[in-house]
């Protein structure tokens, strides 16, 4: 199986060769690294950019606006902050125009805790995406949601960040990437860039993949049940379905749905799940002031109050400046295992 | 021997800020000079002072819009007709990839007289009617669109601009080297255009479109302007601004430079003509400083109200009437004529109608696709 880095790589090599992707760039995107990640090795259309994050936007609206396609990456979202007057007129820029120029275009950033990134390697984003009118935001947490929201959000004439989840970039799926071959060995022997090859004479082998579609706006029903539902994306999102599965045990169903797009946001699936369950949790690392889950939680209070057996709760980042270094820092800030079972446990026991 | 006529301003204006102007940059716009030699047919001088006066009612006329209380803000580009009617004129102007891209500011209504656009529409513009085409009454006047000119969405924020022409001319180098060196069907090599203030040339972005511009191998086919005409907002760029001039950044990036009088319709025509042909011919950027006046202030949060600056329409007036190419009373019809043109546009817009409050919704997404949470 895949992890998040080849399935995004591979979702890109249908993007430069399918879908009309003229220019896959950022710092380090090109040859001879492909990525930080090594998800934009052995592509055609990469190049690096010079290390400058407002030249990276702005040069994809200036793609956008002559109706070429671009992806562009910005290496980690912590160094995304002074992007966003320029986020903001991507975003509107389509509004502005009374409708006369949209921007096709993708920009893709590393975001959240979890490897150890310290202050300016941890930052999440997604409060702050989802307060950037115009655009669709969307936040894999499996490989094969990473490569069919990419196809997505490659197909779409809007602007769409893609926030990969850095922690889970090395994690392989459950789920074969449609045409990925089912040896894991040989997918790395085709697509992987040897370490020790940093001079281009390296080639890969791309499979005959599949233009498989995650449409943007729809989320995924990972873990079924009845007594509570837990809402959560990207590194959070693996964390709550194994809470779930160990509630499994003590004979205790709980639904947790991978919202994987929060703009759109699939609310039919949050309403469908909470009229059945009565209780919800909402997971994600962001800071927890003026935080996407507490937008949801007050969205549950207005909706669906009386389908309501519990109060609504959001279990997210503490409010702190950083993501400090040593591991009683960053435990500390952001939810983890304990922090989601204990906060499903008091949910699951509240008497209204 | 040369000749040369000064169109500089002979004293600096009378405000506050100037009385700290260092000697040294104080004097940078007065060694502005043109040449007598410097000459374009008559037809086209003609042509050009007509744009102009169209340009320059215009403006006053959006000023007395503002002034009756019939819009809310007005800023713009009264004083940088000389240069930015040439502009309009040299623009390889088209809608894609394949024609030239203009990235403006909010000073470049001399621009979109030139390109062909409609008093009306800037009047709409203004007055903030469904009727403007270029934002549908959302944005603030002289925040022009015009697709079909490749006149990008104007926005005003002062330095934006400078990093997105950064992509539409990765766009354009592209289809130079598809087309492997032979003239596309438009018959021009296009290129991008920006333009900005002086003020803005402080802005981070700035310094991106010089880096962008210039990478070794990478080089893009982008006219990057700056319209110096000394102020922001009340700033003086004397005060702020070590450099002495700002082409001078150009130099450490191998960048080719220009510094004009952009108060002289013929010796901007003639400048930009060489500095875009340059461009055309190898790919390369360049970096054009133009010298101008502001002739209203900032915008209607200063006044808007006439300033002793130098007016490029004069000067350019008194030199083809004393050419005897125009007479005296066929200049004040010239006038005449735009501004009942103007005023009657004026009439017609304000029985317009205006955005409906739902129509808030539209155009966030493509096809207006749902963008209401409450609606998901």
């Amino acid at each position: 199986m895949a992890n998040m880095a080849q399935a995004i790589r591979m979702a890109l090599h249908v993007g430069e060769t399918r879908l009309g992707v003229t220019d896959i760039f950022g710092q380090d995107v090109g040859a001879p690294l492909g990525g930080v990640f090594t998800a934009s090795q052995g592509l055609k259309n990469t190049w690096n950019s010079p290390l400058d994050e407002r030249g990276i936007i702005a040069t994809a609206i200036g793609l956008g606006l002559a109706g070429d396609r671009c992806v562009a990456e910005i290496q980690f979202a912590d160094y995304i902050f002074n992007t966003i007057d320029l986020l903001k007129m991507a975003g509107n820029t389509l509004w502005c125009s009374n409708g006369q120029y949209n921007l096709p275009i993708v920009v893709m950033t590393p975001v959240g805790a979890g490897i150890r990134g310290s202050i300016y390697h941890s930052h999440s984003f997604d409060a702050w995406a989802t307060r950037l009118p115009g655009w669709k935001v969307v936040i894999p947490s499996t490989p094969l949601d990473a490569y069919g929201l990419l196809i997505s959000a490659i197909k779409d004439p809007n602007p769409v960040l893609f926030l990969n989840p850095k922690s889970l970039m090395r994690v392989r799926g459950t789920e074969l990437i449609p045409g990925e071959p089912a040896d894991e060995k040989e997918l790395k022997n085709m697509i992987d860039q040897p370490v020790d090859d940093r001079k281009h004479q390296w080639r890969p082998k791309w499979p005959q993949l599949e233009e498989f579609e995650i449409p943007i706006g729809k989320g995924k029903i990972v873990r079924e049940g009845d007594r509570a539902t837990v809402v959560s994306y990207g590194r959070t999102l693996p964390l709550c379905a194994k809470v779930a599965d160990m509630l499994r045990e003590e004979g205790v169903a709980i639904e947790v749905i991978d919202l994987r797009s929060l703009y759109p946001y699939d609310w039919q699936m949050i309403k469908a799940s909470v009229h059945k369950t009565g209780r919800v949790l909402f997971v994600n690392e962001d800071t927890e002031v003026t935080n996407f889950g507490e937008h949801l939680a007050f969205r549950a209070t207005q909706d669906l109050f009386y389908e309501l057996l519990a109060r609504p709760r959001v279990l997210a980042g503490k409010n702190v400046p950083g993501i400090g270094l040593h591991p009683n820092l960053e435990e500390a800030s952001v939810p983890h295992l304990e922090d989601i079972l204990h906060e499903v446990r008091e949910l699951l026991g509240e008497v209204p | 021997m040369r000749k040369t006529t000064s169109l500089a301003p002979k004293s600096k204006r009378p405000l506050k800020a100037s009385s700290k102007v260092p000697a040294k940059a104080a004097g940078a716009r007065q060694s502005i000079t043109i040449s007598t030699k410097a000459t374009l047919p008559k037809e086209l001088q003609l042509s050009i002072y007509d744009l102009m006066i169209k340009s320059r009612v215009l403006e006053e006329r959006l000023i007395k819009v503002y002034k009756t209380g019939d819009a809310y803000f007005w800023i713009g580009g009264a004083g940088e007709e000389a240069f930015g009617v040439p502009l309009g004129l040299l623009t390889h102007k088209g809608h894609g990839p394949e024609y030239d891209y203009l990235h403006l500011h909010y000073r470049a209504t001399p621009t979109m007289i030139a390109l062909g656009m409609p008093m009306i529409d800037s009047l709409r513009l203004m007055m903030n009617r469904v009727t403007d085409p270029s934002t549908g009454g959302r944005n603030f006047c002289n925040h022009y669109c015009f697709p079909q000119w490749n006149v990008v969405p104007v926005t005003s924020p002062i330095e934006v601009q400078y990093g997105m022409a950064i992509g539409t001319a990765v766009a354009q180098r592209r289809r130079w080297y598809t087309a492997g060196g032979k003239t596309p069907a438009s018959g021009k090599k296009s290129i991008s255009i920006v333009s900005g203030g002086d003020a803005g040339s402080a802005e981070g972005d700035f310094a991106s479109s010089l880096i962008w511009a210039s990478r070794p191998g990478f080089e893009l086919p982008m006219l990057i302007t700056v319209q110096n005409n000394k102020w922001g907002i009340s700033t003086s760029y004397d005060t702020q601004h070590g450099e002495k001039n700002v082409a001078d950044r150009g130099k450490a990036f191998g960048i080719r430079t220009a510094i004009v009088n952009g108060n002289d319709p013929i010796e901007t025509y003639l400048a930009l003509q060489t500095e875009i042909d340059y461009i055309r011919k190898t790919g390369k950027p360049v970096l054009a400083e133009f010298h101008l006046s502001r002739i209203y202030g900032h915008s209607s949060a200063t006044g808007a109200n006439r300033e002793p600056d130098v007016c490029p329409i004069e000067l350019f007036e008194k030199k083809l009437v004393d050419q005897k190419w125009i007479k005296p009373h066929e200049t004040k019809e010239l006038w005449k004529r735009y501004d009942e043109e103007s005023r009657e546009a004026a009439e017609q817009v304000r029985k317009e109608p205006v955005p409906t409050r739902e129509s808030i919704w539209d155009n966030i997404y493509v096809g207006s696709e749902n963008a209401d949470w409450r609606k998901f």
